[in-house]
């Protein structure tokens, strides 16, 4: 018998006295808010990510001035801005020339009021996992319709992507360790600077 | 570089005994035990304002408990589903098993080097020791983990596991230990955690961008989608998951999860639970092979090793429920006082202490079995890891049930005797308690023996064989009156003070 049969043998005798499996009770919801994107600025802030909200007519300006001066800079394919001078992915550079590259402006998928966190499912405009961790500034847009109150609702929302089979990152906050005496070090592997724009949406102040 | 393992680990009382002498050792203990309790209780808090905390376990429990008793059912639609997007499932019995197919895998590509995220399964079968005796080194990249491989040192913390280092001493290993593996560390390296951080990035980088086969566990599995899910900090994760051109992931058989909606209350507990955050810097979701993105060559080993065994205990079962966000090892007087070694296991604390007589049995000889038996007895009973399980696992139900189950063992295969004799005294008590709890008639007779019992077990406790009981509890004062009596004088209390 192979390793597979065995242990699913394994499974089916340790639970042979099994009968009824009772459904999990349904997760609990956090109460509503009033300005969900306002909860979202002050929990991303919260993790020392610079967080700051502009109109789409201000947003070429506002992703310039998030930009290191002179920084190279690469965007994925169909980014909703235009970025001077910066090179767009098409999935060729390596990792060692993405290491080259100083900062990445991406678009993301969903935005969590209640953990400041921002989901990327790698779609057009925020491309492939590589591009968004090895340069060491990740500029993230985030649109105000795109923001939810709670992780379950970034779930639902989600579940198209993983079903077409997209990766997805959640972000919260730069890269972070506790790991010596538990002081708190923002920036180790990851991105060490995160600089979250909130877009607001079309027809909004 | 050597690998440290736990094998040869003395019983607990020993190793507790020794740890307790090393100062430093409580004291970097007690700050950060204490430190990430008290981030975790106001998050619970934080919770409680807006939901309800104790809502959420129940949720996250139940997820886990469908999981496991339709284990079958889950194992077989993962297998479905990650191999429909493109992922290679393999099966492992045990330790041997797993270790073969990953360093077969490695070997394939002729590689003599590895990436690794954290990862408490490969640990426990001992898998850069599997690879570094076929010559592949295996990188360690958390960066706790790297202090612990640099220093030759074993982990003593599940989230943290260099927390029995202090900074003068990782300053120390990194300029010691790392020209020898990579690039060196600065000569002007400083004692501060942002520079040690800034170090480890600069060694760990080279690694990271030339690494072609990645390593990892994985902290949940989804059935329904055929996603893997790592949860993180450092960026680290992200790194081994993401640059290199093939990745091995680990996963025991009890991660998984039935639905892709149940990762909810899973994801809302654990970093709350774990680091005291509302949720972890980094967060990785894959299924299978992602065309042009990541690794695009994916193998997921299913590993046993004991997992069934336990899955077959009917009490001690909820222990596969754990999600390894050592919350249990933040609040028990006795880890903070001896920390993680002392476990013998790279699952440390109350979790450990049931965690692994359920995984590898009770009643094996040799003195792995002596200490394997020693872990249910490393606790007070008290019961504080329970109340903060984001899982709901009453490990003091279990600790109970598996030194029962040490006691039965041991008598079974004649063996008692080798049993320390305070084990044996205790399981003794315990079975006279059995009897006394059994009959309410009996209970109120013992009950009135109470007061007398108490003041005898004081002046008993310095004679030898109840001392070492004795010796290591405080007995309380003997109560003037049993509660039984109190409450009959009293009427439940109503007319208290009317003596």
């Amino acid at each position: 018998m192979g390793a597979r049969e065995e242990i699913l043998a394994r499974v089916r005798s340790a639970l042979a006295e099994v009968s009824d499996v009772p459904a999990p009770p349904p997760a609990p919801r956090r109460t509503a808010v009033d300005d969900v994107v306002a909860l979202f600025t002050e929990r991303v802030a919260d993790y020392r990510a610079t967080v700051v909200r502009c109109t789409p007519e201000r947003l070429a300006t506002t992703v310039a001035d998030a930009l290191p001066a002179d920084a190279a800079v690469v965007v994925p394919d169909g980014l909703c801005v235009p970025v001077e001078r910066a090179t767009v992915d098409d999935g060729s550079l390596s990792a060692a020339e993405l290491d080259r590259i100083d900062a990445v402006v991406t678009e993301a998928a969903v935005g969590i009021a209640e953990t400041g966190t921002i989901v990327l499912d790698h779609g057009p405009g925020q491309g492939r996992r590589a591009i968004t961790l090895v340069p060491d500034t990740h500029v993230c847009l985030v649109r105000t319709d795109q923001v939810v109150l709670d992780v379950p609702d970034a779930v639902a929302l989600l579940e198209a992507s993983v079903r077409q089979g997209r990766a997805l990152t959640w972000i919260s906050g730069p890269s972070a360790t506790s790991d010596i005496e538990l002081d708190r070090v923002e920036g180790v592997h990851g991105p060490r600077n995160l600089h979250v724009i909130v877009v607001a949406d079309d027809g909004e102040g | 570089m050597s690998n440290a393992t736990f094998v040869g680990m003395p019983v607990f009382p020993t190793a507790a005994r020794d740890a307790l002498e090393d100062a430093q050792l409580r004291h970097n203990l007690a700050h950060a035990t204490g430190t990430i309790r008290a981030k975790r209780a106001r998050l619970v808090e934080e919770v409680d304002e807006v939901s309800d905390w104790e809502d959420l376990r129940l949720a996250g429990a139940g997820v886990k408990e469908q999981a496991l008793l339709t284990l079958e059912e889950q194992l077989l639609q993962l297998e479905r589903t990650l191999t429909a997007k493109g992922a290679t499932v393999h099966w492992a019995g045990d330790a041997a098993e797993a270790n073969r197919i990953v360093t077969g895998i490695v070997q394939r590509h002729g590689v003599d080097e590895v990436v690794k995220v954290k990862s408490m399964v490969t640990q426990e079968i001992g898998l850069n020791e599997a690879l570094a005796a076929e010559g592949i080194a295996a990188w360690e990249t958390d960066l706790a983990e790297l202090i612990v491989q640099l220093g030759d040192d074993l982990p003593s913390h599940i989230l943290v596991p260099a927390i029995h280092r202090n900074r003068a001493e990782i300053r120390e290993i990194f300029l010691r230990a790392m020209k020898g593996v990579g690039r060196p560390a600065p000569d002007d390296l400083t004692d501060e955690p942002a520079v040690l951080a800034a170090a480890a990035r600069a060694h760990l980088r080279e690694k990271f961008l030339r690494a072609k086969v990645g390593i990892s566990g994985a902290n949940f599995a989804v059935a329904e989608t055929g996603t893997l899910v790592v949860v993180e900090s450092e960026g680290n994760g992200r790194m081994c998951l993401t640059l290199p051109e093939v990745l091995i992931s680990v996963v025991g058989i009890e991660k998984v999860v039935s639905t892709w909606d149940q990762l909810d209350p899973l994801l809302r507990l654990l970093p709350r639970s774990s680091t005291g955050e509302r949720m972890n810097p980094y967060t990785s979701m894959w299924s299978g092979v992602t065309p042009g993105d990541g690794p695009q060559e994916v193998h997921v080993v299913l590993l046993d090793n004991g997992r069934t065994r336990a899955l077959a205990d009917e009490v001690g079962r909820q222990a596969l429920r754990c999600i390894r966000c050592s919350a249990c090892l933040n609040v028990c007087p006795v880890y903070e006082r001896t920390g993680g070694h002392a476990y013998g296991s790279v699952y440390p604390g109350p979790i450990g202490a049931i965690l692994n007589p359920l995984l590898k049995g009770v009643g094996n000889p040799g003195p792995e079995g002596e200490q394997v038996d020693s872990l249910p007895y490393a606790s007070s009973l008290c019961g504080a890891c329970f109340e903060v399980c984001p899982v709901r696992i009453d490990i003091p139900s279990v600790l109970v049930d598996q030194r029962v189950k040490v006691v039965d063992a041991r008598r079974g295969n004649g063996a008692v005797a080798s049993l320390s004799s305070g084990h044996l005294a205790e399981a003794l008590a315990f079975k006279g308690a059995a009897v006394a709890l059994a009959d309410a008639r009996k209970l109120g007779f013992g009950e009135r023996f109470t007061g007398v019992g108490l003041r005898m077990a004081r002046r008993l406790s310095t004679l030898p064989g109840l001392s070492k009981w004795a010796g290591t509890r405080d007995l309380p004062p003997a109560p003037q009156e049993s509660f039984r009596a109190w409450w009959k004088r009293t009427d439940g209390g109503r007319s208290e003070g009317e003596r």
